[in-house]
């Protein structure tokens, strides 16, 4: 009887503790770019599998054009760090401010990509996905600016 | 007649004791592997059914080398693959080399040559044969690939490449370029620009840059295109293939060598 | 009708002195694997010339003498010796727990270990490798029911006799199948043999009933038993045996080769010219490893003397390890001949003996293993009834 009102008391209490959490859930940094058509909830909770997926397309069958590619995420959700000289340069993925940790560090699952894949965009890859911005340092430095003033406004 | 002895809690277990501990740790082995490929086996499904739009049909990419037209203190194409790709060789053993300039001496006249040697894309890879998860593979359009995500870094196609292809990634790696995501633990080699092809430049780094030099040692096309360079110069002009004895139909052939 | 008592082995001083020490080489292991795997591999001694090292040295090692260990019961059982029939217990349990122990150190050289589950159930049949995973996965499996049916009462005779009958053929496909992660390579000149596979059945043989004796023997001192002289005899016996074989097929191996122009570069490397390895062979595989423990076992003195029999396991178990580096490393060690004819040089050692340093970081993960073997024998002994209580003679 008293093993069953513990483990009672214990799964109450498990239940109740996320509803407090709301308070707690990490504050998501906003991002460049059109927003996902299928919403930002679809993509918190499919990206690992539309990543796989996307991923096996790529190297093994050579698709390019697809919708998860990281070089897409990392362009449109870089984070610009504090202070680094003239123009603020994203932080990679070893940095708790990095878009994908702020997310996976409260969750505590640790992200696999980063060790192979680049966390922080090129010239090439910003006008690739964002065609606004050219492929030269000018629209670099547009974008870096945006980058800078995007995050500012969500402050 | 059992004694007391034999009746003491010891390892003459009934057979139901250690058919119930077997299932129970049968089942708790087991569970988390067949929910992971219950979960993890939709890429096959959805493979199936996509186009091979990425690839060119029919294709089969291949280098063609010219050791005549290659000088032995020019190394462009191996600065090329190395700014491309983001590898570095600084003289360590444990640093990868994709594609190096091979100095030949030959024994009985004395004749030198030089040439790059880079992953020689065979059509019956032993790399591919041997790699216990399937991560080296081979493209439809006759690239050979590593798949990063699948290595388990046990370096047997290290073992089995003829050529020494390819190298292991010894240490951390940062600052990678996006076009070719390279870490810690996994085996790497030439990719034959495969990120350029899909891309449409038809052509690679160290062709490019051979090109760019004026030596012209290097060219790069579809081997099963009949009309392409590369099929018209293999079909005119004598070419050999590196270990030829050991029949792998490779996709870079040589001359002059 | 086997009328043998089995016993668990008893907590005495050296029982726990034993297991303290192995448990010691087995932490240091932990400690190399989390060490390396954060660091890399460049902490180790292995290059892009020389890829497999110490640790698969001694995980080879493992895996061979466990499938020679498992040799012992399949003598009482399927070749029906009586006097092995009590030992065949402890044959199982050091069986299962060497390649538990080879496995270990194989896996945990990985570059990835934490892929290792997606490796289990990512196969390409193609691979030897692959196959040689589920033969040792299976191999386990059948060993374990092997050991119930040797353990748990009422079982038939025809079930021991099957399972017994079963697991000695796996063996030898296991076997087969390590031998052949060599001998179907065709790119090395120091493989891509078809020998390596009986060659390696002939070593699992050697090393096996080797390293099963110098067990034997570490169990009779810590403890107050003593396995019975007959056996021990003939176990000496068979042993120079397994040793004449293993050299009849390495002078076979090498004899080959050297016929072969081809070869021959890399004969003289081995046999003549290559320092270390030309040392490990010579003196290590064939005169260590081979014709003193064959003089020794061969002698009058070997049918009583437990002692110069451990002596002549012991030196049959470094020639063994000798042989592996030979094979493993001296072969990484002498170059691919991509242009035959030609003299090569480049900037990724094409054309020179590649060098190659182990670090003690190598050796701690490989003796990590048998201490984990060792650890898991040790453990499997106390628990469960293994150890024949027969009196001594």
């Amino acid at each position: 009887m008293k093993n069953l009102l513990t483990s009672l008391l214990a799964v109450l209490a498990l239940a109740i503790a996320p509803a407090h959490a709301q308070e707690l859930f990490p504050s998501i940094p906003k991002a460049l770019g059109e927003p996902h058509p299928e919403g930002n909830e679809y993509w918190r909770i499919n990206h690992p599998a539309l990543l796989a997926h996307d991923r096996d397309l790529v190297v093994l069958e050579g698709i390019r054009d697809v919708d998860a590619s990281l070089v897409g995420c990392v362009v449109c959700h870089a984070v610009n760090g504090p202070d680094q000289g003239p123009v603020p340069m994203p932080v990679n993925a070893g940095s708790p401010d990095n878009s994908c940790q702020v997310c996976h560090q409260f969750v505590a699952i640790e992200i696999g990509c980063f060790v192979c894949h680049a966390s922080v965009p090129s010239k090439e890859d910003v006008a690739m996905i964002l065609p606004q911005y050219s492929a030269d340092d000018e629209g670099w430095r547009a974008y870096m600016e945006d980058l800078a003033a995007l995050q500012e406004a969500s402050q | 007649m059992t004694s007391p002895l034999h009746r003491e809690k010891g390892a003459e277990l009934s057979r139901r004791d250690i058919l119930k501990s077997g299932a129970a740790l049968a089942t708790v082995t087991l569970a988390p592997g067949v929910t992971l490929m219950a979960f993890g086996g939709k890429k096959a499904a959805a493979g199936e059914d996509m186009p091979a739009d990425g690839l060119k049909p029919g294709a089969r990419w291949g280098l063609l080398i010219d050791a005549a037209k290659c000088p032995e203190d020019c190394s462009a194409c191996v600065s090329a693959c190395s700014a491309e790709l983001g590898w570095e060789n600084n003289g360590l053993e444990t640093d990868p080399q994709w594609i190096r300039k091979v100095t030949l001496r030959d024994k009985e006249t004395g004749r030198t040559n030089s040439l790059p040697v880079m992953c020689q894309h065979c059509e019956s890879p032993p790399c591919v044969d041997v790699c216990p998860t399937g991560a080296s593979f081979k493209r439809e359009d006759g690239i050979v690939l590593v798949n990063r995500h699948t290595c388990i870094g046990c370096r047997y196609c290290m073992m089995a490449c003829p050529f020494k292809a390819r190298s292991f990634v010894f240490a951390p790696v940062s600052g990678q370029k996006s076009i070719a995501p390279r870490g810690i633990g996994t085996v790497e080699g030439c990719t034959l620009c495969v990120h350029k092809i899909d891309r449409g430049d038809g052509t690679t780094a160290c062709v490019e840059a051979c090109t760019a030099t004026g030596n012209n040692a290097m060219m790069f096309g579809d081997l099963n295109d009949p009309d392409s360079e590369i099929a018209i110069a293999v079909a005119t002009y004598a070419s050999v293939e590196l270990r030829a004895d050991l029949g792998l139909n490779l996709g870079v052939r040589y001359q002059n060598i | 009708m086997d009328r043998t008592t089995y016993r668990e082995l008893r907590f005495t001083p050296r029982f726990w002195g034993l297991v303290v020490i192995l448990g010691a080489f087995v932490a240091a292991a932990g400690g190399i694997v989390l060490y390396v795997e954060h660091y890399g591999h460049i902490v180790t001694g292995m290059n892009n010339q020389i890829v497999w090292g110490v640790p698969h040295v001694f995980a080879i090692f493992l895996i061979v003498a466990a499938s020679g260990a498992l040799n012992i019961s399949s003598i009482g059982t399927v070749f029906g010796k009586k006097d092995y029939k009590p030992v065949g217990r402890l044959s199982n349990l050091l069986a299962v727990a060497l390649l538990i122990g080879g496995l270990a150190v194989l896996v945990l050289d990985l570059g990835r270990p934490d892929r290792l589950v997606m490796a289990m159930y990512t196969y390409n049949f193609t691979s030897i490798f692959a196959w040689n995973i589920l033969l040792y996965s299976g191999f386990i499996g059948i060993v374990a029911l092997y050991l119930y049916t040797q353990m748990a009462r009422g079982v038939p005779e025809i079930a021991q006799k099957s399972a017994g009958m079963l697991a000695f053929v796996w063996r030898l496909a296991l076997t087969t199948g390590t031998g052949s992660i060599f001998g179907w390579l065709v790119a090395r000149q120091a493989y891509d043999a078809a020998i390596m596979a009986p060659l390696f059945i002939a070593m699992s043989f050697s090393f096996g009933m080797a390293v099963f004796m110098l067990v034997m023997f570490m169990t009779t001192g810590i403890s107050t038993r003593q396995f019975p002289l007959a056996l021990r005899t003939r176990q000496a016996r068979l042993l120079g045996i397994f040793v004449a074989v293993v050299l009849y097929f390495t002078a076979v191996q090498h004899l080959s080769a050297i016929y072969v122009a081809e070869h021959a570069g890399v004969e003289r490397f081995i046999l003549l010219e290559g320092g270390i390895y030309t040392l490990l062979f010579w003196g290590g595989q064939v005169l260590i490893g081979g014709i003193i423990p064959m003089i020794i076992l061969f002698s009058k003195q070997a049918a009583t003397s437990g002692r110069l029999v451990g002596l002549a396991a012991g030196m049959i178990v470094l020639g063994g390890f000798a042989q592996l580096y030979v094979i493993i490393i001296g072969g990484q060690a002498y170059p691919l001949e991509i242009f035959p004819g030609f003299e090569v040089s480049s900037s990724f050692s094409d054309g020179v003996i590649n060098a190659y340093t182990p670090t003690m970081l190598e050796f701690g993960l490989g003796i990590g293993g048998v201490a984990l073997a060792l650890l898991l024998a040790l453990g499997g002994m106390k628990i469960l009834r293994i150890m024949p209580d027969n009196a001594t003679e």
